[in-house]
């Protein structure tokens, strides 16, 4: 599935480098059920990615794969042209694939600004006992991830609620905090798992520009999975369409939007 | 101060902040919240930025009398932005950051901007876009380089980047910046303000800077304003009292101005301040009032009846303390221990502990929100200003404040009151001109310098304080020729908690009847309250239980409206709650929060044909303009309520 061209230019000026990720035939199974069919596919250094499909088409588990949570019984995934032996999903992390979920995961009573902070565990250098008397390597440490984390804030525009235990915020502003804490970790690769459901088209345009301004700002490859159609074809630069497990199409958003088998599975035939 | 620098020689703000840099060299002048923490500059170094700024402008090929707009939220690099103007020659126009495409392009035209300098994507985006009609714009600056990478840059670059070039320029260019800041008179122009335009077209208020810097001295002597003030800059940069507070009387009186970090985190910001002087319109200390309202309401029993007895004991005494009048030991005593208990830590919730000379002005203050600060022992008190005056025409000296009065004349300025009941000034605040429009100049100000303010008027015998009625224009007569003074019963509506707004129609009319936009957060709190679901704001509006508390209120103001002589007539018949709120992005008011009469007389005609014409609902379909710009449309059947209607017998005063 490799394009023979190795970097292109999108319509709007930005350099797509090579390979980042290499996805070679995977194929998944819970008991008997193959949740994803030898599905090969890959995402290059600085693209925004995107996995489509209808319900239960086997999207998450993609994104499980590649985020190590999942190990697939076939196929394999090769990371910047390395193949990645079975990795827990830590180790995926400290690779610089960082991913926010379906189902909001944050600390619930903890304020923003600890949550995002905790995006930061894997730039910790210093030991427990270090960071529990605050000494020295451990203080500086802190002060550091903090004026990284207020940078996200910033970023964000969350500024008014640094202090706000994150159980108290409505749906649309949690989830700019788990994107924040994705970005905490400086990520080269960041998993978005439908990061816009539930939001109203208001907080959709909003989510969209920070996708957007963190793709361009920071240079991040960024492999999301969504259900909008608009959002999709106006975000990203390629698509992969799956259906019941299987790959039926990829390509840019105009290749997809005119592929037959894909207009059928997804998008919807006029009924006769 | 003045001593080693004499009066005459501090012409200009740039005069103002080298005098700051030499004598306040390591005094804090500005501080903005950023990523977290209150990053401060000192004079000395807000001198640098600025110099290092004007040199980069020079080098740009800024010439003596271009225009240069400002447009962003506030920040100190928009304010040096300013100073850096002035220090080349060139003119300052500040627009309200939250304009329109077409609002801003009509200014930028009128104005001949050359330069812009904007605070972020947002505001460069919209220059560009009023570009494809204006031409005159050699270069855009912007200062959050966020998402600005994509842009085209050979018309645009950055803040920082215009700095630089300053610095690296500054053997070849200080020589020159110098000559042009030393050659900078008392007349010559400090800035150009847009006024908001009730009526009408914004119109360029153009000021000297004799205007600027004798109004700043003469108000920042008033009330004792020292180098040791700390302010929150939180208001539109566009707006002249803006820049009276954040420049005019900063510089004068060498004190800090700190910016927030965003407009959301405001009142955190504030509390973390404590600014020792504070300016807010109405609307900001009702929303404060509201707010400590609704909580106390969640609070515990104990809570709530500690809370109503130290309010209940502090509204009779508060205010004869703060105006020093004698208070028995007693009431003392019971003040004291409330100060502990409740006083002092609610003005440390609302950001007001350190108050020592608060403002309010704008719009009238209702009588109850303003006893109830003062109650506190916030010395809030009012003025009465506009553009043209450079803010200042009457203020409340400290011991003689009322909530019905606007105060005696502010230093230097004369005033007087027409045959007509129209309130008339001068002073050396006076404006030079209204910017290429000698018709309106001239009419607007006579040649011995005496200025119509628009606003009907009166001043008592008893204080000498100003009493303002209405805006002349909209003071008129009923049909059975009866005073008809809208704003005047507006106001005793807009006092309610849960009204937002009011319109009150009748020139020319045999009665009165009004329009009214309920304040979603008291009646949403209420309905909350009460378990009345509600899935909009157009679904509220209309609640039966909504229309039965307005209806109550309309009431009070008839019955208060009624004791009047003078404006009994004025009651209100028949009155609607409108399904939108009253939108600056709609037109039917002005960026400051006034309602324009006119426009939303024509766009709802509908509407009041069915409150003359004694219908008991109407259907209506109203445009509405999104955040966005696009446009939608809105419909509604709303019910029309008819008010008791007391009447017109003479009652003994």
């Amino acid at each position: 599935m490799n394009s023979p061209v190795e970097h292109y230019v999108t319509t709007d000026g930005r350099q797509i480098g090579g390979v980042m990720m290499d996805l070679r035939d995977i194929t998944l199974r819970f008991g008997g059920v193959e949740a994803i069919k030898a599905i090969s596919f890959d995402i290059r250094e600085g693209e925004i990615r995107a996995i489509i499909g209808p319900n239960g088409a086997g999207k998450s588990s993609m994104l499980n794969v590649i985020s190590g949570f999942y190990k697939p019984q076939q196929g394999e995934v090769y990371f910047r042209g390395q193949k990645r032996p079975p990795l827990k999903p830590y180790q995926v992390a400290r690779q610089g694939v960082a991913r926010t979920f379906q189902n909001i995961a944050l600390f619930e009573g903890m304020s923003v600004l600890d949550n995002i902070m905790t995006g930061r565990m894997g730039h910790i250098k210093s030991n427990m006992l270090a960071q529990a008397i605050w000494a020295g390597k451990a203080q500086r440490e802190e002060n550091e991830n903090r004026a990284a984390v207020e940078r996200i804030i910033d970023f964000l525009e969350i500024q008014a609620i640094r202090k706000t235990p994150v159980g108290r915020l409505p749906y649309g502003l949690k989830k700019r905090v788990e994107l924040a804490r994705a970005l905490a970790a400086e990520p080269d690769l960041l998993l978005l798992d439908e990061p816009m459901a539930g939001m109203n088209v208001e907080e959709k345009e909003d989510m969209s520009r920070f996708i957007l301004d963190v793709n361009d700002e920071f240079g991040t490859t960024i492999a999301l999975i969504e259900h909008d159609m608009g959002v999709v074809m106006d975000l990203s630069d390629r698509v992969v369409v799956m259906d019941y497990g299987r790959k039926i199409g990829d390509g840019t958003p105009d290749e997809v939007r005119n592929n037959q088998e894909v207009i059928d599975a997804y998008l919807g035939v006029a009924h006769d | 101060m003045t001593d080693q620098h004499p009066p005459e020689t501090l012409v200009s703000v740039p005069h103002l902040l080298a005098r700051n840099a030499q004598l306040y060299a390591d005094k804090p002048a500005y501080r903005e919240k950023e990523f977290g923490i209150w990053q401060s500059w000192t004079w000395a170094e807000t001198a640098d930025e600025v110099e290092a700024l004007a040199l980069g402008l020079l080098d740009l090929g800024v010439n003596v009398g271009d225009h240069v707009a400002v447009i962003g939220r506030n920040r100190p690099a928009l304010y040096w932005s300013m100073v850096a103007v002035q220090s080349v020659g060139a003119v300052p126009v500040p627009l309200y950051q939250d304009a329109v495409v077409e609002e801003m392009t009509y200014v930028l035209e009128n104005c001949g901007a050359r330069f812009a300098i904007a605070g972020d994507q947002e505001q460069v985006d919209k220059i560009i876009e009023a570009q494809e009609t204006v031409h005159g714009i050699d270069h855009v600056i912007y200062f959050d380089t966020r998402g600005m990478r994509k842009y085209d840059h050979s018309e645009i670059t950055s803040f920082a980047d215009i700095q630089n070039e300053g610095r690296a320029a500054k053997a070849r260019l200080s020589k020159q910046l110098n000559k042009r800041r030393d050659a900078l008179t008392y007349d010559d122009t400090c800035v150009m303000l847009y006024t908001s335009g009730t009526t009408g077209r914004p119109k360029g208020v153009v000021l000297s800077n004799r205007n600027v810097i004798e109004t700043s001295k003469n108000s920042s002597e008033f009330d004792h304003l020292s180098a040791g003030e700390e302010t929150l800059a939180y208001l539109p940069m566009a707006w002249v009292g803006d820049f009276i507070f954040s420049i005019g009387q900063a510089y004068w009186s060498a004190f800090c101005v700190n910016c927030p970090e965003s407009a959301e985190t405001m009142n955190a910001d504030l509390r973390e301040i404590g600014p020792t002087y504070f300016f807010a319109p109405p609307a900001i200390f009702e929303g404060h009032l509201t707010q400590v309202m609704i909580r106390m309401e969640d609070a515990s029993r104990f809570k709530r009846w500690m809370f109503a007895y130290f309010m209940e004991h502090a509204k009779s005494i508060g205010p004869k303390l703060l105006d020093g009048k004698t208070v028995s030991f007693k009431d003392r005593l019971i003040h004291s221990i409330g100060k502990y208990m409740v006083y002092g830590p609610l003005k440390n919730r609302l950001g007001m502990s350190r108050v020592r000379v608060g403002y309010t002005a704008g719009e009238a203050i209702g009588p109850e929100l303003f006893d109830f600060y003062r109650s506190l022992g916030i010395n809030l008190k009012q003025l009465y200003g506009q553009t043209e005056a450079t803010v200042f025409i009457t203020q409340q000296p400290d011991g003689e404040v009322r909530s019905d009065t606007v105060g005696v004349p502010s230093p230097g300025v004369e005033v007087k009151i027409a045959d007509n009941g129209e309130v008339f000034y001068r002073s050396p605040g006076t404006f030079v001109e209204y910017y290429q429009n000698p018709e309106s100049t001239a009419s607007t100000k006579d040649p011995e310098g005496w200025v119509a303010t628009g606003d009907a008027g009166f001043i008592e015998e008893t204080s000498g304080h100003l009493r303002i009625i209405d805006r002349i224009k909209d003071v008129s007569k009923m049909a059975d020729g009866s005073m008809f003074a809208p704003k005047y019963i507006e106001n005793k509506l807009k006092f309610y908690p849960n009204i937002l707004e009011a319109v009150v129609f009748g020139a020319s009319r045999d009665r009165c009847c009004a329009f009214i936009n309920i304040d979603l957060t008291a009646v949403g709190n209420w309905a909350e309250r009460n378990n009345i679901a509600y899935s909009s704001y157009q679904e509220l509006s209309q609640h039966p239980q909504v229309l039965d508390t307005v209806l109550g209120h309309v009431n009070a103001v008839n019955e208060s409206v009624s004791q009047d002589e003078m404006l009994a007539a004025c009651q209100i018949h028949r009155f609607l709650v409108l399904h939108k709120e009253l939108d600056a992005d709609d037109g039917e008011m002005t960026r400051t929060r006034k309602v324009r009469r006119a426009v939303i007389a024509e766009k709802f005609d509908d509407l009041i044909d069915a409150l003359y014409d004694g219908s008991d609902t109407v259907y209506t379909e109203t445009e509405v303009t999104y955040e966005d710009g696009r446009k939608g449309k809105i419909k509604a059947t709303l019910d029309i309520r008819d008010a008791t209607v007391i009447a017109r017998t003479k009652v003994a005063a």
